[in-house]
């Protein structure tokens, strides 16, 4: 039987064993509170196993590092926190327009501004999705367990590697610091994909070749010399001011992730098969969500939960099937309403479509949400 | 009358500047008499006297005019966001350490939006060559002040005459703690390639302030005559080389930029340290 060790860890040291689980080889950051420990954590063990740890001069040399590390070959990573992913922007977006993989953690705190390092907020969902300038695909995934965020980690790789695009991990502080008892796969337990290669010859490739929906991707330094740049480019990389490529690459870069949506589409449903009225919501939150649904059963309430490990792309197609079948969607959510306007527009008048909302730094209750379960009796 | 060695060896032999270039890749987007041409040849002369295979060289820009070089040679090419051309460059050599990683990047984007980078780059002493091409200017966007650009100097952002005092990209080097500190000129073509090729071999981080003239922005706002004045008042004029100066009485010296290598030591490389303390530390652990 294969060795599963049983560990006691906080989020963001699964976070670490996700990261070396799924093949991370190297990791650039900046120290931001809550995230630290995930850089903490990477730099006593990458060098262990020959990976790459360097503490940059910022948070945009964090994230640029990352993207160079990536380009040479090795499946790279980087941690932050609100205002640290703010000023990751303009790399993300050369990540998305330049299809490097990339993993970005984003353990989300207090804002806006430097606002509150050491409280919880999920209020970098739009970010995760808007945060940089030009429209570009996003992945993000949203874990609510230890054990969770060590896969989603995981999974968040393999959705970078596959897609060649940045995928973010969003998780709040109270997940980063929780300790829960864990434990760590063996290897084959889950799934680890590893970025396309080219086999053909040096001079026939191209780094952004049409007839792939994801082209495989070189390291630089093995013998293929090719082009990248952030500037809208050919197939060959190479920058264009041909509007019919601008466009077609634009459309590619999105519809290479809008066309597997129900690949990386990833729902927990709880007693939804029944239900009148459903929470829908993610990370800690959902811990609250799932005990106040749990209450309401036995309250005689048909109430349920619908938590997306995937927020980006949104998970449309169970939001839509849901809406037709409850009285209202509660979406709480520790900002001032921010997925619930997706929810809202994909219900569209369905359903009633009500939020909870904190913005204090302290975590929804429970019975924050239970009051207004009840409500739909 | 017979030609002294030493001039004999500087005499241009055909060079095959096409083995480097991507020639369908041309022409180049910069103007007539610009410097960058010129730099770029010395470039890939200073290349090709190092003997290194295409394969394992990465050439790495920002955002600006230099910055369009690498998608004209036929290296690794990696064209970034403005000011970041030294974190992507330190994380692909990082990386991979057996890459021969070469940086061109501008005043504006070394040492302007990418000032910390440049500092922090320097101050970790990792194996890079940094080209800064100078020319006072911020070309693409139409000739604004640069952090290089003399003080009175007419841009399209100081029509009053600029009064921010220039940084001098080589005292930031040296004092950010790089290895190997070097100036050229556009005009002083063959001492440009020699410096070059000596950054290269040279283990660190190796930063070469290349004074080279924007004729097209700076040269019409501020009155020069021609291309080739600039070069000649600017570049030919207002350098000494290091080795001379020493010779030259100090008022001679004033307000001249010192062409050479300016400042060579021997210092422990970034990845070589990583490799030697930090992962045989973490092995025996």
């Amino acid at each position: 039987m294969a060795d599963r060790k049983k560990k006691f860890l906080q989020g963001n040291e699964a976070c670490v064993e996700g990261a070396l689980y799924a093949g991370c080889m190297f990791f650039a950051g900046y120290p931001i509170t809550p995230s630290t420990e995930v850089a903490e954590g990477l730099s006593v063990r990458l060098p262990k196993i020959g990976g790459k740890f360097i503490q940059m001069e910022d948070e945009i040399a964090g994230i640029a590092a990352a993207l160079g590390g990536s380009l040479a070959g090795l499946k790279s990573m980087t941690a932050t926190s609100g205002p640290g992913f703010s000023l990751k922007q303009e790399c993300l977006g050369y990540a998305c327009l330049a299809e490097i993989p990339l993993v970005i953690v984003n353990v989300m705190r207090g804002g806006p501004s430097t606002g509150y390092p050491t409280g919880p907020s999920q209020s970098d969902i739009m970010q995760a999705k808007w945060g940089t300038h030009g429209d570009h695909p996003a992945i993000s995934v949203t874990p609510s367990y230890v054990q969770e965020i060590l896969s989603e980690t995981v999974r968040a790789f393999n959705l970078a590697e596959r897609f060649r695009t940045p995928v973010v991990v969003l998780y709040d502080e109270i997940l980063g610091h929780m300790r829960e008892p864990i434990t760590i796969p063996a290897p084959g337990d889950l799934e680890v994909i590893d970025r396309m290669r080219p086999e053909c010859k040096s001079e026939d490739y191209l780094p952004y070749d049409e007839k792939y929906e994801v082209a495989p991707l070189a390291p630089f330094g093995a013998g293929y010399r090719f082009h990248v740049t952030g500037l809208n480019h050919k197939q060959d990389g190479f920058p264009t001011n041909d509007s019919k490529q601008i466009g077609a690459n634009n459309l590619r870069i999105m519809s290479k992730i809008e066309n597997h949506k129900e690949e990386i589409w990833k729902n927990d449903e709880l007693l939804l098969d029944d239900a009148e009225v459903a929470v829908f919501t993610i990370g800690s939150t959902a811990r609250s969500a799932r005990f106040a649904v749990l209450e309401a059963r036995k309250a005689g309430i048909k109430a349920g939960l619908l938590r997306p490990l995937t927020i980006w792309p949104f998970p449309e197609k169970a939001v839509r099937e849901l809406a037709k079948r409850v009285k209202a969607i509660i979406v709480p959510e520790l900002n001032l309403g921010q997925m619930i306007l997706e929810v809202e527009r994909v219900s569209g008048a369905a359903c009633e479509v009500v939020g909870i909302n904190r913005v204090d730094g302290e975590p929804i209750t429970p019975m924050q949400i239970l009051d207004v379960i009840k409500k739909y009796k | 009358m017979s030609v002294p060695a030493e001039k004999k060896e500087k005499v241009s032999v055909p060079f095959d500047y096409n083995k480097y270039l991507r020639p369908n890749k041309l022409p180049h987007i910069w103007c007539p008499g610009c410097g960058h041409g010129i730099v770029l040849k010395a470039m890939l002369r200073a290349i090709d006297k190092t003997g290194f295979d295409k394969n394992d060289i990465c050439v790495i820009s920002g955002i600006g005019c230099s910055s369009r070089t690498p998608g004209y040679v036929d290296f690794n090419t990696l064209h970034t966001l403005h000011g970041r051309a030294l974190s992507f460059a330190t994380g692909v050599k990082f990386a991979n350490p057996k890459l021969k990683v070469i940086v061109v990047t501008g005043d504006g984007d070394a040492l302007a939006i990418g000032g910390n980078h440049f500092i922090h780059t320097c101050r970790r002493n990792i194996d890079l060559t940094v080209l800064v091409f100078t020319n006072a200017t911020y070309g693409m966007t139409g000739g604004q002040y640069s952090p290089t650009t003399p003080m009175g100097s007419q841009a399209t952002t100081s029509r009053y005459g600029s009064i921010e005092p220039p940084f001098d990209a080589c005292e930031m080097a040296k004092a950010s703690g790089a290895s190997f500190v070097a100036r050229g000129t556009a005009y002083h073509t063959l001492e440009l390639e020699k410096t070059i090729h000596e950054a290269i071999m040279h283990k660190g981080t190796s930063v070469v302030d290349i004074i080279d003239a924007c004729p097209t922005y700076y040269g019409r706002a501020n009155k020069f005559k021609s291309a080739t004045h600039m070069m000649e008042v600017i570049e030919k004029e207002n350098t000494v080389n290091v080795k001379q100066a020493d010779k030259l009485p100090p008022e001679k010296l004033e307000g001249k930029f010192l062409r050479g290598v300016l400042h060579k030591i021997e210092k422990p490389e970034y990845c070589e340290q990583y490799e030697s303390i930090v992962m045989e530390k973490a092995k025996a652990k």
